[in-house]
């Protein structure tokens, strides 16, 4: 399993794209996809390198991004 | 969130929605700096967990559907009135935190006289002021703070300052009053900058919950609709343009 979940609420995005730009490790693209606004949307096109670090969700200005991260394993287990 | 997905077991939140925003969709253009700005706020909010206490003052502009995206009391404004509006609000009621949210052509430009005086008498309020060097809402006419030679719909030949003056750097002139308590210029072009950004907010409502005073966080966006720009291009249109008139730091920093 990945390091890191992104999550994109579709019917928030504008397609703006800079998540994309802001992504250090190409997690995300705008895809041809359209939402019911006729935006096209990002989607996280290859979420197995998503680390989980947020910096989509911090730029992204329509607070549509949620980032979810593996819970380190605890000690013993 | 409105995007009912399950999470896999073993993942953690890292970032989630602000709790001080509503299900509201922003009804920003895409790649509005407003957007990210409005987030700042929100979770400012809910870091310093002062919601239910919060009562914020929505300009004229694009961000007029503020009190839409907010989960807390909100007052709408005449144009450019917010701080005239804060103040009374924050003197009747002082246990209250009191913020406005303005953009330059409401700040700047009609609203220069109650910012100047709300400063100088060192009102305890939160002024956020989005500096995007246009109207924006009304169709991306040139306002007080629009570069020399930027071209808008009202100077198609560009900003002459012959004609129309220079910029109005609102930060530097309010700090060298002696009411405000912080005065700052920020911006959000990039991750970093977003973070500093968010950090000078969250100060300037520490300083209000503090009793400090007058607090100002200016923060210079794009607009990439008026700058006929795609989103990534317009944040480098702020670093390459917006910046050398407008630099960035703190202005006034009262202990």
């Amino acid at each position: 399993m990945p390091k890191g979940l992104v999550i994109i609420d579709k019917e928030r995005c504008k397609g703006c794209g800079l998540c994309v730009a802001a992504c250090p490790f190409g997690v995300l693209a705008v895809t041809s996809e359209l939402n019911r606004y006729g935006y096209n949307v990002a989607k996280a096109t290859a979420p197995e390198k998503c680390t989980g670090c947020a910096m989509c969700a911090q730029m992204c200005p329509d607070a549509a991004i949620e980032v979810y991260r593996m819970a380190p394993a605890k000690e013993g287990v | 969130m409105s995007v009912n997905v399950q999470i896999p077991a073993g993942y953690v939140p890292v970032y989630t929605r602000p709790r001080s925003l509503s299900e509201a969709r922003f009804t920003y253009c895409p790649g509005c700096h407003h957007g990210i700005i409005t987030r700042l706020v929100a979770e400012a909010i809910d870091e310093l967990g002062i919601q239910e206490r919060t009562v914020g003052v929505a300009p004229v502009g694009c961000a007029v559907f503020l009190y839409e995206f907010f989960r807390c009391d909100f007052a709408q404004a005449a144009h450019g009135r917010a701080c005239a509006v804060a103040t009374g609000i924050k003197r009747a009621n002082p246990e209250l935190i009191v913020f406005t949210y303005q953009g330059d052509g409401d700040l700047a430009a009609i609203g220069t006289a109650e910012t100047v005086h709300a400063a100088n008498r060192g009102e305890n309020i939160t002024v956020i002021f989005v500096n995007n060097q246009v109207y924006g809402m009304t169709g991306g006419e040139m306002a007080p703070t629009t570069l020399p030679g930027m071209r808008t719909v009202t100077t198609p030949e560009g900003r002459d300052v012959r004609a129309t003056g220079y910029p109005l750097r609102m930060s530097e002139m309010l700090a060298q009053l002696d009411g405000p308590a912080y005065i700052t210029r920020q911006a959000v072009f990039d991750v970093r900058h977003v973070q500093m950004a968010q950090k000078a907010i969250i100060k300037a409502f520490q300083n209000q919950l503090e009793g400090k005073g007058f607090s100002l966080v200016e923060i210079v966006a794009a607009c990439p609709t008026n700058l006929h720009l795609p989103p990534a291009e317009a944040n480098r249109w702020v670093v390459e343009q917006a910046l050398k008139y407008f630099p960035l730091g703190d202005l006034k920093v009262r202990d």
